[in-house]
Order: structure tokens, then C-alpha cells, then sequence
């Protein structure tokens, strides 16, 4: 595994808009020279060749934990809404959505 | 007073839970203004829920293995209409509408929840100095941290305010602060104490754990929390393990590895009192063995990969719609941003930031994929040393508690604390850290026992063999 | 328009998502329903709050390998993966999907022309919470604010990914029909595009001919009726031509269709498309059906519509004509073909029982009634006997659907449908004829537009219920 090309102050402020958070430029920078700090400690993981070992993807070997297809109680509205910063109509209030869509 | 005889007084009816919970309260009114262990008391709760313990006794009902005794719940385990905000002002004033199934399992063992405790934020943290709270200290000594990230946890069973306590533990929030605090913290085995309701920081490591002030307390707690749920996928589906009764079967033929990699780097005192630790094993009848792991020094760098990966994709959530704090802004875009922003503190800010970089387009195989193939590599490495020990003996930190604010500005100093706690996390394995001494300047040191899944039962009778020795 | 100018060829992919037909949600108990009171059937779990965990609904699982194998997929282990973007229908701000692991892998769909069409992939994955714009036009641009609903947040789905096969727009509406015929055999879904049960996404691209390139495509959403289907691809290929004839690029993106306007217009470009960041799931563990859990599954499957095409086609002995074709078609998709199967076996000719359950009971069963296999075959028998007219067997039929079943016989007794007998008739035709000689000269000459004229006199005179083929030959014989 090659080393992964370091961190750019631009990457950490593109990854601010992914993650939603508004990073000042004196944020971006600590930011950057932080994060750089800790990836360049993973460097070690970089070396090591670990090509013939699976992913691992739990720590468990479980597989095929389902349950059955019987409805369950929901909860009450009134008491879900009551913690919602905005309701309208019985539903969750937003601001306007612009030009985007899952 | 241990948990067990206050259960055992309760339940026969020679002592009221009213008079236990007083006592608590009473302990905590002189100790926490200064501590700060607890973000919320509940007093009245507790008095109510004693009364009805009381009189259950009094009707000769069924009161449960810990009829009466007071404990203190983390702030990220949801009780049902109490404020559960993880330390963040995100959750501030959030009210869970359901009960976590740890909650409702100490409720059916009688427990009586009299508080809950202060956190690092989001349990990201390792001194308890991220919290929207304000900081924790450390009972033994005011001007040092408790440890974290469950350091209200483990302050409030140090200062003898509750005798029992939950944490959670993701890469040693348990172990770490039990070690500070000087009293015992289990990590279980992963999958057996459900997640269902503890709010999740990295879902594949988290894990709910007692904290006590012996480690028979400790040990009946973890029964009372442990089984199968149903509503939790990584549940491991085992009986429930018979903890308490095998306590002092001892160590008679265990083999315990002395491992070389969970000893290197801990200051001379703390390197001495594991020493001692093994030859108070050794003396009671187990094999002492030296090893080493090496491939354990990629822990921390997997561990700081693998888990802000995961945070970045939990806390994603937070984002003003639902429950929670919302900024106003002109746009849902903004809003979740502006609100986020002002929601989480720094170190929170920089795990989601360094584990939604890691998992971005472009850095996935670098980044996380080749921290998951680490983490294989250390559950081998692991399976291969349980071929030739049943136990292995190390530090639980490198150093005693550090000074309150000595840690704050350097993320990576504060991450290296850990190094010794998280490659149990990585493996899934359950881990005990238990009061081993203190340092010249009397504060605490713990030492640590590792076993491979679901051998809770070996590493607590070895805890006892030590905590014994030394009293 | 149906073709694309000079030699362009269109290519289009479709992505299918169809909400499965489970009692619960995919990863809680809710209650899987359509509509009801906003944010009723919702719980810690579906509203992603701090703490919960997903738990897999196993009748989703087994829905989803019923489509798998309905579609010749290859049934593999699987892993969830966590999909993470923002938006406010997503209550965790990631959808719990399938990525690099999906329960079906590669798998086809065969048209009823013979084509065949590469199914990529039919993975599992959560659907989303609605919204609703406030203000504004109600549509999602110059909307003022919006109200979010999680009742259908979790609903499970499972979505088909065609390869990129499909040629023209006609061919993608057939591919859509046979999908939503396939998904309602095997049970695992209602089909019900109108209710956002089965909708459709599009990715069309056009090129100059067979073997150039693949131009760059675009998404297009919200097609939410098999014409939506075909009317949005037939305009996107058309823009896609227009603009490259006029020297432009096509610009990948989103493109949502508007049905009353018959335009798509841009939803996002790519330059705004996320980084989706996928990751296993840590809080599911991966699925791995057993072969003797596949093959049960299998065995409970009925007869697909191919077959049941088949088999139809079979039944009508020679060559079916290309009306039967359409009747076969039809039935086979309403799900009513096992009324020809039992009027054959019974006896009854084939293209008479396909024809009537095509038409007339189709017609019958349309608005919701119901009419069991043996009743049905009873009235053909009595028709194809003479016992009562193609016009009266009609009227007892509605009756029968009304009243959701009945003696045939009893009913058209009730009705006065006593067939007439051969005198009565004979003296009728003879009246007829008497009463217009000039009409009826005409006909002996070889005017065959009179026959309707003089059937439709008779049936007059009898109030309908003489037999259409008695009066038919009755004509036929006196005139010669």
C-alpha cells in the first residue's frame, strides 16, 4: 500500500462541506496541520503489507441475525414532535431544501 | 458499602433503600459541587423508585440481585425522558422517549439510577475535559483529570458517591478512568452487554462495562447487564456468564502472559506495580509467562482510523431537523451546517472531519480499508498468543492521571493515553483494569488483564487474586 | 416520436425501486402502510434517534431473493453498507443500503419480443421519508420551507439495476411492464406505480449508431407511470440529439421529468453529486442465505409471465393472431390468465375463453370484484353451447361480479334469458325479411354491410335474446 499524498488545507475544507461543518481559516489551518499529525502516525500502516488478510468487518463471525415480520407499538407523536426545534402539520419543519436530492 | 451486601441488607430487609439513596444523595451534595462528576441528580426519581423497592421488600416480593443500590449512568445511555446529551450542547435538552436495554435491565434488578454522569463529549476523549458541562476531577487528587472518556463514572464510584457506575468503552473510556480513579472497570466481551440505546461513537468498538468500587461488584454487575437482546444485531446470543459464584476459584493452572508491549513505554511505578501484580498471580498458582504481541503497535493508528470513520458516519444525524439544537438558517444546508458547527466541540469537529477524509472517494483503501486488514492482523496475532496463555497481564496506561488542562492542546498526546486499552477494543475482547498501588505522588495505578471472547468469568477471578494480594 | 433523426441510437439503463410487501419495516417493527396520519408509524429505530440499532426483517429477505430469483440472479452472501449523505428525509443522514455485496448479483429479464435484458444487480436498501414543499410553486425550487413525514423512513425496497440494453423508449415502458408483472407474481410487491410502491429512474444516453461509443448519459427521476416512462425517454433522447446536432455537449446530470409540462429539467449536476462514502454497516451483520433456504424459496415460486405467456400462446393451437397476442398479454399482467387455463381444460375453446376473460372480464373484474375459476367456465360453456348470446352472457357476467359469485343459469333465468327456440327465430328472420325487401335484395346481391343491419333487427324483434351465430346463419341460409 502506497503513502496516500498528504493533507492539503484544501482537503480539509473540502471535507468540512461533506461533513456540514463551517471550518474558519484559522480552523482549517490547525485543522490541517492536526489531522496531518494523525495520518502521518497511520504512515506505519501505509508499510505494512497486509494484502493476504481480509477486511475486517465485525468483530464478531455472526451471520443472519434477522427477526420476524410482526408489527411492533410506535411511538407516540405527541412525545417524538415535542423534541423537534420545528414542527408543522404534525411534521418535522425545515428550512428551504435548494437544488438537491438523494 | 459494597453493592452486594447493600442488596443482600435491602432485599432481607435489615436495611430501607430510602436510607441508601439518602446516603448517596448525602455524598453526593458534600463531594460533586467540587468534583462535578454528575451532569444530572435524580433525586426525586430515586426516592420514589426506593419507596417502591421498599415496600416491594415488605410484601416479600422479588426485589433483584441489587435491590436499592444507587448507581450513575453515562450521559450517552438513554433513559426515557431524562435529558441524554452526551456532554454536547447538539443533544442539549434532549429527551429520549425510549429507555436503553441496559436501563431497563438495572430497573429490573432493583438498581436505583440516581444520576447520570459527565462524559467527554460524544465519548471522544480521554480526560473528560470535552464536555458541555465543564470538566470532571479526579477524586484522589482535584487537580488532576478522572481519566475518560466515562470520567464522571469513575469519579463518582472513586469518591464514594454511588457504589456502582456504567461507563462505556470504545478504546479504554473505561478502563483508563477506573485506572485513574483507582477503582475496578470492565470492558466485556463485544456483543455482551447490548448497544441498544447507548449512543453510538464507533459501533463496531463500543461497548457498555460496570464500574465498581471490588471487583465482585463489578462482577455482579456486569450480570445483571449481560444476555442476548434481541433489538441489538451484534448481540451475542449466550447464556448469561455465572460471574460472582466462581470469584475466588482463583488461579490455580491459568497461564498468564506478561506482555512486553502492554508494559513498554508505562512510567517505572506503574512498570513495578504490574510486576508485582503477576507475582501475587504467581504466588496464588498461575504460570507466569513473558511475551510480546508486536503487531499491538498498530493499534492506536488502526484505532484512530477505523473509529472517527465510523463517529463521522454516526454523528451525521445531528443536523437540526429532528430533536437536538438547530441554528436558523436560510437553507437546510446551512442550517445543518451552521448548526453543527455550533453543536460539537473541537475534538468532536476533528473525528468527523478525520473519518469523513478517510472515507472519502480517493483515500478509502489507503486509509480505512488498510486500517480494517490492521485489525484483522491483530485479532490473529491475538488468536495465535490465546493458543499459549489463558490470560494476559499488562498496564492499563502508560502514566498515572495527568494534571487538568496538561493535555488539551495536542490531540495526539492526549490519543497516546490509550495505547495500551485499545487493541481489546479492535479484537472484540473483553479487558479488566483493577487498583494495582499508587505512585509516589498517590495517585492511582490499575493494571490490566486481557482474555480472549466471553472468558469474563477467568479475568475476573485473576482481578480478584490481585485485588486480594494486595488488601 | 418514436424515432431519433438520421442514425442515432438511443441507450438507456433503468434503475427500478419497488417497496416490498412486508407487514414491518426493513430494520424495525413499525408498520409498513401506505399513508395514514404523518409521523405515526414511526419509533427510535426508523427515526434514526441516538442509540437505536437496525435488526433485519427476515420476510424482506425473503421477498428480495423471491425477485432475485424470479430474475435469474445469482443469490449471494451480502453486506449492508451505509450510503451517507445529508438530507432531510434521511433520519441518520445515511441509508442503510447494499453496495459491493448485493443479495442478487447478475441476472436477466426477457422481453415478450425475445429481447433480453442484463439485470445487474436487485440489492436490499431503505427507503426515505417524504416531503413536502410549503410556499412557492410546491415544488421542490422556490419552495419557502418543508415538512418532512418518516412514516414510509425505513419502508423496505428492493432495487433493480438493468444493464445498459434498452434501445428505444417503447422497449424500456416493455421492460418496466414485465418488471412490474414479474414483482407482483412473486408477491413481493403491489406494482402500484401510482402510489410510489414501483418508480422508476432512467439513464439515457444517445450515440450515432450501434457501434459508436456510449454518449454521456443523464438521470432522469420521478417517472411515476409506465407513459412517464416512455413520454420522458422519448424527450430526453430527442433533447440529447438536439443539442449535439447543434454542436453542444450533454452535461451528466440529474434530470427530473415534469409530466404536465412533457420536459425533464436539470435537478443537479454532477459537480454537486455526493461522495457517498459507503462503508459496511458495523451495526448488521451480513447475510448469507443457506441453499436449502434458496432452494424452498425457489420451489414456492409460481409460474412467471413468460411462461404463462407460453403457455397461452400453446392453448390457442395454431399461431396466435397478433390481437390474441395483445389479449394474452393483457391477462397475463392483470393476473386473470387462470381463467382461460381452466375454461380449456374444461373444454371450452380456447380463443373464446381468452377472448371473454380479456375483454369482458377484465372489464368486470376492473373495479375491484371478484369471481371464482369454475363460474366463470360454467357461463363459457353455456355460451359456447348456445345456451345464451355472446350480449346476454355479458350481462351475466356483471351480475355474477356484482354479487361476487352465483349459479350462472339461475341468474340468466332470472334475467329472462331462456334461449329461443328454432321456430320462433325462423319466424322472426321470415318477418325481417318481409318487412324491408328492398335492404334485403341488396344483401342477396352481396351488399355483406347489411348482415349487422338485419342482426340488429332481429335482435330488436327478441329483445336480445335470440343467439347472434343462429340469427348469422339463419341469414346465411336464405339468402342462398
Amino acid at each position: 500500500m502506497s503513502d496516500p499524498t498528504p493533507l492539503s488545507a484544501a482537503d480539509v475544507a473540502k471535507v468540512a462541506v461533506l461533513a456540514r461543518l463551517n471550518l474558519t481559516d484559522e480552523e482549517v489551518e490547525r485543522f490541517t496541520g492536526q489531522l496531518a499529525s494523525i495520518l502521518g502516525h497511520a504512515a506505519d500502516l501505509a508499510a505494512l503489507d497486509l494484502s493476504a488478510l481480509k477486511v475486517t468487518e465485525h468483530p464478531l463471525e455472526l451471520i443472519n441475525v434477522l427477526r420476524t415480520d410482526e408489527v411492533r407499538p410506535s411511538l407516540d407523536r405527541a412525545e417524538v414532535l415535542s423534541q423537534a426545534p420545528a414542527v408543522a402539520d404534525h411534521r418535522f419543519l425545515v428550512p428551504q431544501i435548494v437544488g438537491e436530492e438523494g | 458499602m459494597s453493592a452486594r451486601r447493600i442488596a443482600a441488607e435491602v432485599a432481607a430487609g435489615n436495611r430501607r433503600a430510602t436510607e441508601v439513596v439518602e446516603a448517596s444523595l448525602a455524598e453526593i451534595s458534600t463531594h460533586d459541587g467540587e468534583l462535578h462528576a454528575f451532569t444530572e441528580v435524580h433525586a426525586e426519581a430515586a426516592r420514589e423508585a426506593a419507596r417502591g423497592i421498599d415496600a416491594a421488600v415488605a410484601e416479600g416480593r422479588d426485589v433483584g440481585p441489587l435491590a436499592g443500590v444507587p448507581i450513575g449512568v453515562k450521559d450517552n445511555i438513554c433513559q426515557r425522558g431524562r435529558v441524554t446529551s452526551c456532554a454536547s450542547k447538539i443533544l442539549d435538552g434532549w429527551r429520549p422517549p425510549y429507555d436503553a436495554t441496559v436501563v431497563r435491565s438495572l430497573e429490573a434488578a432493583g438498581a436505583i439510577i440516581i444520576g447520570t454522569t459527565n462524559m467527554d463529549e460524544f465519548a471522544m476523549g480521554s480526560s473528560t475535559e470535552n464536555s458541555a458541562y465543564g470538566p470532571t476531577k479526579n477524586p484522589v487528587d482535584h487537580s488532576k483529570v478522572p481519566g475518560g472518556s466515562s470520567g464522571g463514572s469513575a469519579a463518582a464510584v472513586g469518591a464514594g458517591m454511588v457504589p456502582l457506575s456504567l461507563g462505556s468503552d470504545t478504546g479504554g473510556s473505561i478502563r483508563q478512568p477506573a485506572a485513574f480513579c483507582g477503582v475496578v472497570g470492565v470492558k466485556p466481551t463485544y456483543g455482551l452487554v447490548s448497544r441498544y440505546g447507548l449512543v453510538a461513537f464507533a459501533s463496531s468498538l463500543d461497548q457498555v462495562g460496570p464500574f465498581a468500587q471490588s471487583v465482585e461488584d463489578a462482577a455482579l454487575l456486569l450480570e445483571v447487564i449481560a444476555g442476548h437482546d434481541p433489538l441489538d444485531s451484534t448481540s451475542l446470543d449466550v447464556p448469561a456468564p455465572m460471574l460472582v459464584d466462581r470469584l475466588d476459584d482463583g488461579v490455580g493452572g491459568l497461564r498468564v502472559g506478561l506482555c512486553r508491549d502492554l508494559i513498554e513505554g508505562a512510567s517505572p511505578e506503574i512498570t513495578a506495580a504490574v510486576t508485582a501484580s503477576a507475582e501475587l498471580l504467581a504466588a496464588a498458582g498461575a504460570e507466569i509467562v513473558e511475551m510480546s504481541i508486536p503487531e499491538l503497535h498498530y493499534g492506536l493508528s488502526a484505532y484512530y482510523l477505523i473509529a472517527p470513520a465510523e463517529a463521522s458516519s454516526n454523528l451525521a444525524r445531528y443536523d437540526g431537523v429532528r430533536y437536538g439544537l438547530r441554528v436558523d438558517a436560510a437553507n437546510v444546508a446551512e442550517m445543518n451546517a451552521a448548526s453543527r458547527t455550533a453543536g460539537f466541540g473541537d475534538e468532536v469537529k476533528r473525528r468527523i472531519m478525520l473519518g469523513t477524509y478517510a472515507l472519502s472517494a480517493g483515500y478509502y483503501d489507503a486509509y480505512y480499508a488498510q486500517a480494517q486488514r490492521t485489525r484483522t492482523l491483530i485479532i490473529n496475532a491475538f488468536a495465535d498468543a490465546y493458543r499459549s496463555v489463558d490470560l494476559i497481564l499488562g498496564a492499563t496506561t502508560p502514566t498515572t492521571a495527568f494534571g487538568l488542562g496538561a493535555k488539551v492542546s495536542d490531540p495526539m498526546e492526549m490519543y497516546l493515553s490509550d495505547v495500551f486499552t485499545i487493541p481489546t477494543n479492535l479484537a472484540g475482547h473483553p479487558a479488566i483494569s483493577v487498583p494495582a498501588g499508587s505512585d509516589a505522588a498517590g495517585l492511582p495505578i490499575g493494571v490490566q488483564l486481557l482474555g480472549p471472547a466471553l472468558s469474563e468469568e477467568r479475568l475476573l477471578r485473576a482481578a480478584a487474586v490481585i485485588e486480594k494480594g494486595r488488601s | 416520436m418514436a424515432e431519433l433523426p438520421d442514425d442515432w441510437e438511443m441507450v438507456v439503463g433503468l434503475e427500478v425501486h419497488t417497496e416490498l410487501a412486508t407487514a414491518t419495516k426493513l430494520f424495525c417493527g413499525c408498520a409498513n402502510a401506505f399513508g395514514g396520519e404523518p409521523n405515526t408509524n414511526v419509533c427510535p429505530v426508523c427515526l434514526g434517534l441516538p442509540g437505536s440499532l437496525p435488526v433485519l426483517n427476515e420476510k424482506a429477505v425473503e421477498l428480495a431473493i423471491r425477485i432475485g430469483l424470479a430474475l435469474h440472479c445469482q443469490i449471494a452472501p451480502s453486506v449492508f453498507a451505509r450510503k451517507n449523505y445529508f438530507y432531510p428525509d434521511q433520519p441518520k443522514d445515511y441509508q442503510i443500503s447494499q453496495y459491493d455485496k448485493p443479495i442478487n448479483g447478475i441476472g436477466h429479464l426477457d422481453l415478450p419480443d425475445g429481447t433480453r435484458v442484463l439485470v445487474e444487480r436487485a440489492h436490499m436498501e431503505e427507503d426515505t421519508g417524504k416531503t413536502t414543499h410549503l410556499g412557492g410553486t410546491g415544488r421542490i425550487h422556490g419552495a419557502d420551507e418543508s415538512i418532512v413525514d418518516y412514516n414510509r423512513a425505513g419502508v423496505p425496497l428492493v432495487e433493480i439495476v438493468s444493464g445498459p440494453d434498452i434501445r428505444s423508449a417503447e422497449q424500456a415502458r416493455r421492460y418496466a411492464a414485465e418488471l412490474r408483472s414479474i414483482l407482483i407474481a412473486t408477491g413481493a410487491s403491489d406494482g402500484r406505480m401510482e402510489e410510489g410502491s414501483m418508480r422508476v429512474d432512467a439513464n439515457v444516453s444517445v450515440r450515432r449508431g450501434p457501434d459508436a461509443p456510449f454518449g454521456t448519459r443523464c438521470e432522469i427521476k420521478n417517472l411515476n407511470s409506465l407513459r412517464s416512462v416512455q413520454r420522458a425517454i422519448d424527450h430526453e433522447a430527442l433533447r440529447q440529439v438536439m443539442l449535439l446536432e447543434d454542436g453542444q455537449a450533454i452535461v451528466q446530470e440529474t434530470r427530473h421529468w415534469d409530466e404536465d409540462a412533457g420536459r425533464t429539467q436539470t435537478l443537479r449536476s454532477k459537480e454537486e453529486a455526493y461522495d457517498y462514502r459507503y462503508f459496511p454497516e458495523p451495526d448488521l451483520v451480513p447475510l448469507a442465505p443457506s441453499d436449502e433456504q434458496i432452494d424452498a424459496i425457489r420451489a414456492s415460486l409460481p409460474a412467471m409471465p413468460a411462461e404463462r405467456r407460453r403457455t397461452l400462446v400453446a392453448l390457442m393451437g395454431e399461431q396466435a393472431t397478433e390481437s390474441q397476442a395483445d389479449q394474452i398479454a393483457s391477462v397475463v399482467d392483470q393476473g386473470i390468465d387462470r381463467y382461460v387455463i381452466a375454461a380449456a381444460a374444461a373444454g371450452v375453446a380456447a380463443p373464446l375463453a381468452l377472448a371473454r376473460v380479456a375483454n369482458e372480464l377484465a372489464g368486470a373484474l376492473s373495479d375491484g370484484g371478484h369471481l371464482d375459476e369454475d363460474t366463470m367456465v360454467v357461463l363459457l360453456q353455456m355460451e359456447e353451447a348456445g345456451e345464451v348470446s355472446a350480449t346476454q352472457s355479458k350481462a351475466v357476467l356483471a351480475d355474477l361480479v356484482a354479487d361476487g359469485g352465483g349459479d350462472p343459469r339461475a341468474v340468466a333465468k332470472t334475467k329472462g334469458f331462456e334461449q329461443m327456440d328454432a321456430g320462433a327465430l325462423d319466424a322472426v328472420l321470415d318477418a325481417v325479411i318481409a318487412e324491408n325487401r328492398d335492404a334485403w335484395q341488396r344483401y342477396v346481391e352481396g351488399d355483406d354491410k347489411l348482415t349487422g343491419f338485419f342482426t340488429g333487427k332481429v335482435m330488436a324483434a327478441t329483445k336480445g335474446q335470440a343467439d347472434g351465430k343462429a340469427v348469422n346463419a339463419g341469414l346465411r341460409q336464405r339468402r342462398g
